[in-house]
């Protein structure tokens, strides 16, 4: 029996993760598993920036970031746990540079800042600098330099370990099982607190940003053991993601004066947010291109636009905005200080377009990639199941899996850094904290049994269907159908799909039958899980009959505060799908329209 | 067009010894070699193995030697390499089942360099930043790049050649806090890598930078390294 005991068990290594892994270290036995090296985690993907009200270029207050995370949210993230984010925003950027995180510098030798969509002056609605940055390899910094502390702290690790299921008794936790991928044997690992920080699942969709691990692992597996999901049909399509391959490219682009031009050469974000224009919430910007492609303008007919930062096209435009420097002096850049600045975006449209960012505009398309709903949380970490917030003793999650909610029906650009680094160090915290008043709750009689039967079938099926025909098929119809604009057709379409895919996949059967990395089996694996988290996607959109943020119904185009200011709750219940509510936290900020 | 891919394949579990699979595959000149390895496994054979995550070069799961050269598979385009590829394993590291080698001789390395921002002095008094003029930020730049894909440590004759040589990864990453005007631990560092394990097992063959994903001139920091230790500037 492979049983390992810590009063705190880390389920994945990217910031949020790593971030609790060092706080819990430092009060409780601790261990942080991963199915990747930490290091490989989508959080270093991460590229333009990390929020914070620094006011290191020109005036900015938490509070103005709390205002424009709540707008951003489209009144949906809870007013609370907004607040505490970007208060805390402030030291956990300090504690990341006294971390050693290698922050580009403003000429005076602090942190550099640079403007993101929608975070504005409150008083002149103009755009702000408060994404603090190290080029466009911010999430990179933020995941070595965690990793680099939790080495320096002795934080104990286990590498390439997927986790397979959550372990209760009489609704407490009491541990997680995970199978070690270079022998294949599965582990038990008993603990007071469990701290789930997986990240997203945005391979649901065929054209996304995201990694090939971000299947939702984790939420499948809380989801499985009747935990609720809260907001799921909240998901964020970016507006610039390199054409056909999704590949992301920063909202950062634009922050330093790149501008999204149609097919006919027209700066269209004019239209649609006359005061920030092309640094405009990604919601907002994701419809107009979509609406500017279905009215015929894309470039040559086809269905993207252009991004173009070239140096010429910036200074015109910045001209045109009155954009200044810090000192006042007119907003100027060359092509070697667009490489300095954004040195992987310059990198990724060289290899995989053959286009040259300095010298030609960049064909772009929404592409899929964040998480706003998940696994329900306060603002401590905690996993809370139900509408009354009722506490899940010893569970809780962080970062991208987690629904606190700070980004509610959309979130901003830089506050996933964010929400990792301060929910990740709250979680750890507060499990150490609870696993210091709590003693072991017993193990099941048979913890592995669950996982392995999940594994059996994977295995025995008839061997009908093949598991990438599968996934394609789930990846079309969520991108065609619960994608940047939905119908309640199609978003039947897609759930009837989806229910008839997981049918299908119990025909799969794997042909690797070795333990030695069968990546095979844990590519099924993921699949089931992607295909869970497809079908509640689907099931809560349909379900909400408004537009808010990242849900864009063209039969209910229109917010509704009246029936729908509220979050959604989705559980499995006997196979069946249940849905409720609960309240959206409002403190100081009354819903009003958004416009940018 | 259809490209003639040979894998190299290795099942520990059934296989006496490595041998080579070939498969011929539909592409796009801008398929990367990873989506290759993608079709294999889908419609070929389950069983063929490999890591990989992000799929755009930044989180250093899938370096790999194709034609004879290390990089990383996401990067690596099918119109670079024309009509026939080979796919093999890095080299240096014991191969475990087809493409996934052992790691953990490679991370052990990067630990022995002390790959932690070090610095014991209290922070300002305001709690703030401490304060780094960008000269002093761009002094170390080139090496925050490192993503810890192995291409370079697995593609020097002095790696392969040596059972306990640090290799061109971990000494980039000596050089990301050695050079880094807050750290305070240099001195530490410096003492690692001027052991027989060290520096002076770099011959300047230049493979590491030909093969780093993220254009790191290796070579270059190693030589400033070479030069620190002789001089103990730091400048």
């Amino acid at each position: 029996m492979n049983t390992h005991q810590f009063e705190v068990v880390v389920v994945g290594a990217g910031g949020a993760g790593l971030m609790a892994g060092l706080y819990a270290s430092r009060t409780a036995k601790t261990a942080v598993i991963s199915k990747l090296y930490p290091t490989r985690s989508h959080t270093g993907a991460a590229q333009g920036g990390i929020g914070a009200a620094l006011g290191n270029y020109e005036e900015d207050h938490p509070e103005w970031h709390t205002y424009d995370t709540v707008k951003g949210s489209d009144y949906l993230g809870d007013q609370d746990a907004i607040e505490f984010m970007c208060e805390e925003a402030v030291p956990a950027i300090y504690e990341l540079e006294h971390m050693g995180l290698p922050f580009d510098r403003t000429p005076e030798g602090r942190i550099s800042q640079r403007p993101f969509g929608g975070h504005t002056n409150n008083v002149t609605g103009k755009p702000v600098r408060r994404a603090c940055h190290a080029a466009d390899r911010t999430g990179h910094m933020i995941v070595q330099t965690l990793y680099q502390q939790c080495l320096k702290n002795e934080v104990r690790f286990y590498d390439e370990f997927q986790v397979l299921d959550l372990l209760t008794v009489d609704g407490k936790t009491a541990g997680v099982v995970a199978v070690e991928l270079a022998t294949g044997e599965l582990h038990t690992f008993h603990a007071k607190a469990v701290i789930i920080a997986t990240g997203g699942h945005g391979r649901v969709w065929e054209i996304t940003s995201n990694a090939y691990a971000y299947t939702g692992d984790g939420t499948a597996v809380v989801y499985r053991r009747g935990i609720p999901l809260e907001d799921m049909e909240f998901f964020q399509f970016h507006p610039t993601g390199i054409y056909k391959l999704g590949i992301l490219i920063t909202e950062g682009v634009r922050g330093e004066g790149g501008v999204l031009l149609n097919g006919k050469g027209e700066r269209f974000m004019e239209k649609y947010a006359p005061t920030v224009k092309d640094l405009a919430s990604r919601d907002v910007i994701s419809r107009a291109i979509y609406l500017e492609i279905r009215e015929g303008r894309g470039v040559n007919g086809s269905n993207y636009l252009y991004l173009d930062v070239r140096p010429e096209v910036v200074n015109k435009y910045a001209a045109i905005d009155g954009r200044t420097n810090p000192d006042g002096s007119a907003y100027v850049v060359t092509g070697e200080q667009i490489l300095a600045k954004l040195p992987d975006i310059v990198d990724f449209c060289r290899v995989y377009l053959g286009v040259d960012p300095v010298t030609q505009p960049m064909p772009i398309q929404p592409t899929a990639h964040y998480t706003m709903g998940g696994i329900p949380t306060n603002k401590y970490g905690e996993v809370v199941i139900d509408d009354k917030n009722t506490v899940f003793p010893g569970l809780y999650s962080a970062g991208e899996v987690a629904c606190v909610s700070v980004h509610g029906a959309n979130r901003l650009g830089t506050n996933s850094l964010l929400d990792l680094v301060v929910f990740g160090k709250y979680a750890g915290l507060r499990a150490a904290e609870f696993a210091r008043g709590a003693d072991y709750v017993p193990l099941p009689a048979d913890p592995t049994a669950f996982a392995r039967e999940q594994f059996e079938g994977l295995r025995n099926g008839s061997g009908k269907e093949n598991v990438f025909d599968i996934g394609n098929e789930m990846k079309k119809v969520m991108f065609d159908d619960v994608g940047v604009f939905r119908i309640e057709a199609g978003m039947k379409n897609a759930l009837d799909k989806v229910n008839e895919l997981q049918e299908r996949f119990k025909q799969v059967k794997v042909q690797d039958t070795g333990k030695i990395f069968n990546t095979e089996l844990l590519n099924a694996w993921e699949m089931s899980n992607l295909l869970d988290m497809a079908e509640v996607t689907a099931a809560s959109a349909l379900n909400r009959t408004e537009s808010r943020g990242g849900h864009a119904r063209e039969d209910y185009p229109e917010r509704d505060d009246q029936n729908w200011l509220k979050h959604t709750l989705i559980w499995k219940e006997d196979g069946k799908l249940k849905i409720g509510y609960k309240p959206v936290v409002m403190t100081r900020f009354e819903p009003k329209k958004r416009v940018y | 067009m259809d490209v003639t891919l040979k894998i190299f394949r290795y099942n520990p579990e059934k296989d006496q010894k490595w041998h080579y699979e070939t498969y011929v595959i539909e592409a796009e000149p801008t398929d990367r070699v990873l989506d290759l390895l993608e079709k294999v496994k889908a419609y070929n054979d389950g069983t063929l193995s490999f890591r990989r995550s992000c799929a755009h070069g930044v989180c250093g799961s899938d370096a790999m030697r194709i034609n004879s050269r290390n990089y990383l598979a996401c990067k690596a385009l099918v119109k670079d390499f024309g009509e026939k590829i080979t796919v093999e394993p890095i080299m240096g590291l014991k191969v475990i089942k087809d493409l996934i080698v052992d790691m953990e001789p490679f991370f052990d390395n990067y630990k022995k360099i002390l790959p932690f921002f070090i610095n014991e002095s209290p922070v300002p008094e305001d709690g703030k930043e401490r304060i780094q003029s960008p000269e002093q930020r761009a002094r170390f730049d080139d090496t925050t790049k490192c993503i810890l894909c192995a291409a370079c440590t697995t593609s020097c004759p002095s790696f392969w050649g040596s059972d306990d040589y640090l290799g061109p990864a971990a000494l980039v990453n000596a050089h990301r806090f050695i050079f880094d005007s807050r750290d305070e631990s240099a001195s530490e560092r410096l003492h690692v890598l001027s052991e027989t394990s060290g520096v002076t097992r770099c011959h300047t063959t230049f493979n590491c930078t030909v093969a780093c994903p993220r254009e790191i001139q290796i070579t270059v920091a190693i030589g400033e390294l070479k030069m620190a230790m002789v001089t103990g500037k730091l400048d």
